[in-house]
């Protein structure tokens, strides 16, 4: 009843459908005679000279029908909510019915999914059926943020290559699934210098993966790297237990190029993965782990990353 | 409802109290037998046996006609339609309704006459009281009679031979919709689904219903082609009229008797045309909505006509023109050439063809793009830029089809598609697909939303090539 803040918009909906469906009954007893002249069985009203109103009575079936209805609301009315907050003697509700159907459906499936327990993620992989639920869980769940091919976005990671920032395998994927993750990558600008310092390093950084970058300020730069290394490690290849990403590859999750680069030295980032365990089960947990594993282990890779016809 | 009251006399009478409710008077039809009567029972025949029969032929190892609303679709023959098929439903009423006002504006309501389920199933019902207790006079006496055995046999052995007919409409209703086969077995185990039960039952009560007890009240008070049928006659529409000139005055005869000696036209008022009359109406009062146009009274009068060795056609189909002008047959056909019947066949013929042609044409699969719900548009490799795609390709063939895509729209536009798709039989499938346009071309091309098209070729196609094409929106950012 959180839409009106007194009962008594409770007890104006009672009184209006009570005092309508009386209003019914009413009309129904007292105004089904009519007086109607017997010799020509019309009710006496004349218009315009010569217009009659007959009597043109309805067939008794159709006010049956209508007290029919009348009973049907007052059935209706005891069983279900309707009448201001009364909730029915069935206690139903829309959030209860959704949950049935969810239960109904979670047994409905629930020997498909046993069979799915019983397989490796591998085998999951191959299988046509897991692999179809496990794709409409991820269009639904994690599409929004990864794309419906997974593959990301910036600040969204691509998740159909083989880069992963934590670890690897089907489990790291079912545990970022259920529990979220957290990537934090603390404001490291006063600790590696001067904004000369920051480009530079910025451009050490880039030239690591032998991306776009000014030699000499690399050069430059690779004196101060060592604020990087506690977490990036000194050859910059990341460090898979503290989720520090490899900067020698060409994965830029937080955008590509020098401004991108100095503008994460500076202010850092804090990304946020969501867990899903409140909204996935294990069970589907497993699947949808097994379907993003396999988005990047398609078969052969040569013949995966062809070129697009 | 005989309230026809002469309008001369407005006499402020005696005054009396009615109930706003009427009970209904039982109508008793007699039997009748003749010319119209046969082509109605042919029409009885062929609706129900295409009606009951449809549903057991087979096609391709499934139900020939099978509307699957649980995967949504629709087969009919070689057909597989898909909801995004509806409009052919679109053009199917259209052309249903244009054939009912065609038909309506030649010859009145030939449609409820002979053709409409409520005339069809009253009839069947009809023919099964007629069994069981016999004729309007026996029927009559049987319910004016006290309950006895034979009553109850009678009556009893009536509605049981109702009740199965509906339950088997039903079924057969259902049968429609879930595979007929198995749902037969079902039934005999009492294996059905609650819906099923749901909509068996339903439909069985809504036959017994309505052509057991509802009747010439469905027609009279509920279906509203009876209200709009003034909207579609004109003077020159066939109705069932009784050639008042020739029959008036009415008058008992004897047979030898010359009716012009006595100053009587040709109706004997013998009643039969009012008792044959399955809306309980009188056709000598002339053109009435209840007439539902079912030509029992034509048979019964020329019957009559015949034993009297009178003329056939005091009751015949005419028109109002052809009675009043006293046109011979041909001028009446004649008339039936007018610009409403002409214009409303060149419209009927249009949409025929048009649906047919369309029927004809349509490709054996359909695609749906819908853009990536999340990502607009990300740069990958060598600075290009990618736009995420699900494209939905539904087979609507029952052969597994392979698909391969294409984009053009934008220069240098590449769709990043390793293999062909393949799509099984009546299938459909989401394919996600990532579009990538060069750097130069993106720049070039400006940011903000581009239109391009999607090309899905069907690659090894045994009949002909088909491709379709659908329009889609290539985001580059700025």
């Amino acid at each position: 009843m959180s839409d009106f803040t007194s009962s008594f918009w409770s007890w104006y909906v009672i009184a209006i459908t009570v005092g309508g469906l009386a209003f019914c009954v009413f009309i129904l007893a007292v105004a089904s005679k009519r007086t109607v002249m017997a010799d020509d069985n019309s009710t006496g009203h004349t218009w315009d000279v010569d217009l009659r109103e007959m009597n043109n009575p309805l067939p008794r079936w159709w006010m049956g029908l209508f007290i029919l209805t009348v009973v049907f609301a007052v059935i209706y009315l005891a069983l279900y909510p309707g009448l201001g907050i009364n909730k029915g003697t069935l206690n139903w509700s829309s959030a209860g019915q959704l949950e049935a159907e969810h239960a109904k459906a979670r047994q409905t499936m629930a020997p498909l999914y046993e069979r799915f327990m019983a397989m490796g993620p591998e085998a999951l992989a191959q299988d046509k059926q897991a692999m179809g639920i496990g794709e409409r869980l991820f269009v639904n769940n994690c599409a929004g943020c990864h794309g419906s091919d997974g593959r990301g976005s910036k600040s969204f990671p691509n998740l159909t290559d083989n880069d992963w920032l934590g670890g690897s395998g089907v489990d790291y994927i079912a545990k970022t699934i259920a529990e979220g993750r957290q990537g934090m990558m603390p404001p490291m600008g006063a600790a590696v210098g001067t904004p000369e310092d920051v480009k530079n390093v910025a451009n050490y950084v880039l030239s690591l993966s032998g991306s776009a970058h000014n030699a000499i300020a690399a050069q430059l730069g690779k004196s101060k790297f060592g604020a990087c290394a506690a977490c990036h490690g000194a050859d910059g290849k990341g460090l898979q237990a503290m989720g520090a990403p490899n900067l020698t590859d060409k994965v830029w999750l937080h955008g590509w190029g020098e401004a991108a680069v100095i503008a994460m030295i500076n202010g850092g980032k804090t990304n946020v993965m969501p867990q899903h365990a409140s909204r996935l089960s294990p069970e589907q947990t497993k699947v949808l782990a097994a379907y993003v594993w396999s988005l990047s282990h398609k078969g052969d890779p040569k013949t995966a990353l062809a070129a697009p016809q | 409802m005989d309230s026809r009251t002469d309008t001369s006399t407005t006499v402020q009478g005696a005054v009396k109290t009615v109930s706003l409710y009427q009970k209904s008077k039982k109508i008793y039809p007699r039997a009748v037998h003749g010319f119209f009567s046969n082509w109605r029972w042919a029409l009885v025949w062929i609706t129900q046996i295409v009606f009951y029969g449809m549903p057991w032929l087979q096609w391709n190892d499934r139900q020939a006609v099978l509307f699957d609303l649980l995967t949504r679709r629709f087969y009919i023959g070689g057909l597989v339609l898909y909801p995004q098929d509806f409009i052919y439903l679109t053009g199917l009423l259209i052309i249903s309704a244009y054939a009912l006002f065609l038909f309506t504006a030649v010859a009145g309501r030939l449609w409820c006459g002979y053709a409409c389920p409520q005339t069809v199933y009253t009839e069947i019902f009809l023919w099964f009281e007629h069994r069981f207790e016999g004729d309007r006079a026996q029927r009559m006496r049987l319910d004016a009679a006290p309950w006895n055995g034979e009553k109850i046999l009678r009556k009893g052995g009536k509605q049981l031979a109702w009740i199965l007919f509906a339950l088997w409409t039903g079924f057969t209703f259902v049968g429609y919709f879930t595979p007929i086969r198995s749902l037969g077995a079902s039934v005999l185990s009492l294996g059905l689904g609650p819906w099923e039960w749901f909509w068996v039952l339903f439909y069985a009560f809504a036959t017994y219903g309505n052509a057991g007890f509802m009747r010439e009240q469905v027609c009279k008070y509920m279906c509203p082609y009876a209200r709009f049928q003034s909207a579609m006659f004109d003077k020159d529409t066939l109705i069932i009229s009784y050639d008042a000139e020739r029959g008036d005055p009415r008058g008992a005869r004897g047979k030898k008797v010359d009716p012009k000696s006595k100053g009587l036209g040709d109706c004997v008022d013998c009643g039969v045309c009012v008792q044959v009359c399955p809306t309980g109406i009188d056709i000598r009062n002339g053109l009435q909505y209840e007439c539902i146009g079912c030509s029992a009274c034509i048979d019964a009068c020329d019957g009559i006509m015949d034993k009297m060795g009178y003329e056939p056609g005091l009751i015949r189909y005419a028109t109002q023109h052809s009675l009043q002008q006293h046109l011979t047959r041909a001028q009446m056909w004649r008339r039936a050439f007018r610009p409403r019947v002409l214009i409303y066949t060149a419209i009927l013929v249009l949409i025929v063809g048009a649906v047919g042609t369309s029927l004809w044409l349509r490709s054996p699969f359909r695609v749906d793009v819908v853009r990536d719900r999340a990502t607009l548009a990300r740069i990958v490799d060598e600075g290009r830029i990618e736009n995420v795609y699900r494209l939905q390709i539904m087979n609507a063939t029952e052969q597994t089809q392979r698909f391969r895509i294409a984009a053009s729209g934008l220069p240098d536009l590449k769709v990043d598609q390793t293999s062909d798709i393949e799509v099984g039989p009546a299938e459909a499938q989401w394919v996600t697909v990532s579009v990538q346009a060069g750097f130069e071309a993106a720049t070039q091309a400006g940011p903000g939303s581009h239109e391009i098209h999607f090309d899905v070729e069907r690659v090894d196609a045994k009949g002909a090539p088909a491709v379709v094409r659908e329009k889609s929106t290539f985001i580059v950012p700025r």
